[in-house]
């Protein structure tokens, strides 16, 4: 759970600045933000499309930094490391010390191979020696773990042969096959139906539980950021505009955007549509964090 | 409003896809009547038949069984150039639905000039008045769908529906692929358009919440059957089906009131009226 303070952040990202573009005339995307996620934390990542939610879990993964036209400054502590820098050491960590989680399950898997083999790669990027036999037996118990009903089956099939939904749990599955520190979900189950989606955020939720796994969750549904997550970062237009627990940031949002987007959201409870702009410069205005969700200020790395 | 003879009836609709010996029935044994001038709306997941739905009701297929009414005659799938008219369509991504190397007037003007609807000469002007009846400018006219953003792109498809003063659109996800503060708003411009146009809504959606927003009635499909139809207020405060129950209770919610009659629902009981 949250409020673990004392312990080290298992990340910790400050100051992360992005741009696209050729080094004259680059495009911003991110403007300097910062944010930590604690050891056994959820912590949600919450803004509409083209905010910068899902480079930001992007550059925490390490995919963009060496693409060309990519400039970043700033750094991201993970793992005794400075993720921001890309390059082989954080290549070496995915997969086993960060997994990521992705909207469609089923275009995330290879088409071209079996669940088997992809998952006997996930297990050797944890543990080289591992015997096939060996990872087939570990694949077939993480699969029963979220509760896939005839695991040598799911094994046996490509992602194609699959729902939606055991696509979804395969993935979460793969994810955590190596007990990674951070797991980061970028809108896991948005392309699914909603019962199935819940079930997905029932399983991520109990899972990390067991094994203590910090959660990033990238998400531009508040409805589900309510549900799953300790602490929320919002950001609009690459800066985070507030930041607060769970509680704090439904019962009492003080960002106009926060407001904004809060009453915008239609309500299960009814009462209509308010009548608010798609933009405004008040959604600019500064960062406000909540009472005891400041950044950690202690030495990282 | 209520006491009008329907505007479309669906009289025991089906439809059987079949291939290589399988057969699936994507809508089975369906009858529903929409009401002239309300918002009704279908509700289900992947698969319960909702597309297929509004496929049969836009004549791009053919029932297997059953019948179409619509201001009492029978739709089949050869239609009239009026009965075309009157019924269009509105879909989820209006990137992919509007041609990009077509200016946005052209997309507007275009079903003008296939239906032949008033004068050559005014139908620039018509196409202007168009725009700003969905709250853009007739300067839009000669940009590229490209350049726009999701919110105003589906304000044209919308006024590009409207060209053919139509009398039913079927709303297809029409807000699913945009962002909460645009879909507001153009959910308040869907509202307002069919209160001045005294338009039938067909709305497809899977989203419970926009439903209670703007709808009427709403029918709730499962596997290509209806389980549940009724008005708005009955589906949250009494929902029948154990279904129609579990899709309201895996909404996620945001506020303490949500959460509150989501719980009265999971737990199967009703939910006494004004407990919002």
């Amino acid at each position: 759970m949250a409020s673990n303070t004392l312990q080290k952040p298992v990340l910790a990202i400050r100051g992360l600045r992005l741009a696209f573009g050729d080094r004259r005339h680059p495009t911003p995307v991110l403007h300097g933000i910062s944010m930590h996620i604690r050891p056994g934390e959820k912590v949600a990542l919450v803004g509409e499309s083209g905010s910068g939610k899902s480079v930001t879990a992007r550059l925490a993964m390490g995919l963009l930094q060496d693409q060309k036209r990519v400039h970043v400054s700033g750094s991201i502590f993970f793992d005794g490391i400075d993720a921001a820098k890309g390059g082989p050491e954080i290549a070496r960590r995915r997969g086993n010390r960060v997994a990521m989680i992705f909207q469609d399950p089923t275009s995330a898997l290879n088409p071209t191979f079996k669940i088997r083999g992809q998952f006997r790669d996930v297990l050797r990027s944890g543990d080289r020696s591992i015997s096939n036999d060996e990872a087939d037996l570990r694949a077939e118990a993480a699969l029963a773990e979220v509760s896939i009903p005839d695991p040598k089956r799911a094994l046996d099939s490509y992602a194609f042969q699959l729902s939606g939904g055991m696509n979804q749990r395969v993935m979460i599955a793969m994810a955590l096959a190596n007990r990674p520190q951070l797991l980061i979900a970028d809108e896991p189950g948005t392309a699914l139906d909603v019962t199935v989606q819940a079930q997905t955020l029932n399983l991520m939720h109990e899972l990390t539980e067991k094994t203590g796994t910090s959660v990033l969750l990238i998400s531009h549904n508040l409805g589900v950021v309510r549900e799953f997550a300790d602490r929320v970062y919002v950001i609009y237009r690459g800066r985070i505009v507030e930041h607060g627990t769970t509680a704090q940031l439904f019962n009492d949002p003080r960002h106009p955007y926060t407001r904004a987007l809060l009453a915008a959201i239609p309500k299960i409870s009814g009462g209509g549509l308010p009548d608010l702009p798609e933009r405004s410069p008040e959604f600019e205005s500064p960062l406000i964090v909540h009472e005891g969700c400041g950044e950690p200020t202690e030495a990282f790395a | 409003m209520t006491g009008n003879a329907p505007i479309l009836e669906l009289d025991r609709l089906g439809k059987v896809f079949s291939a290589d010996g399988h057969s699936v029935a994507a809508l089975d044994d369906v009858s529903l009547a929409f009401t002239r001038g309300e918002c009704h709306a279908i509700v289900g997941e992947s698969g319960s038949g909702k597309t297929t739905l509004a496929n049969l009701v836009l004549g791009l297929i053919g029932a297997t069984s059953g019948e179409i009414r619509f201001d009492g005659a029978t739709l089949g799938r050869s239609r009239t150039r009026e009965q075309k008219r009157a019924i269009q369509l509105v879909q989820q991504n209006p990137l992919s639905a509007l041609n990009p190397r077509r200016s946005v007037g052209a997309s507007i003007r275009l079903p003008l000039d296939v239906h032949d609807l008033g004068r050559r000469s005014e139908r620039d002007a018509r196409v202007a008045s168009l725009l700003q009846e969905v709250g853009l400018e007739p300067e839009h006219a000669r940009r590229s769908p490209r350049g726009l953003s999701g919110g105003q792109r589906q304000r044209i498809a919308i006024a590009r529906a409207l060209a053919c003063e139509p009398e039913l659109l079927v709303l297809d996800e029409p807000t699913s692929a945009l962002d909460v503060l645009v879909q507001a708003r153009v959910l308040q411009l869907l509202q307002r358009l069919r209160q001045e146009r005294g338009l039938t809504y067909l709305f497809i959606t899977h989203d419970l919440a926009v439903v209670r927003a703007i709808a009427d009635r709403v029918s709730v499909f499962q596997k290509g059957r209806l389980v549940e139809t009724g008005p708005v207020e009955t589906l949250f405060s009494d929902p029948k089906s154990a279904y129609t129950r579990e899709l309201i209770g895996a909404i996620p919610v945001v506020t303490e009131a949500e959460a509150a009659l989501r719980a009265a629902i999971r737990a199967g009981a009703p939910v006494p009226a004004g407990a919002e």
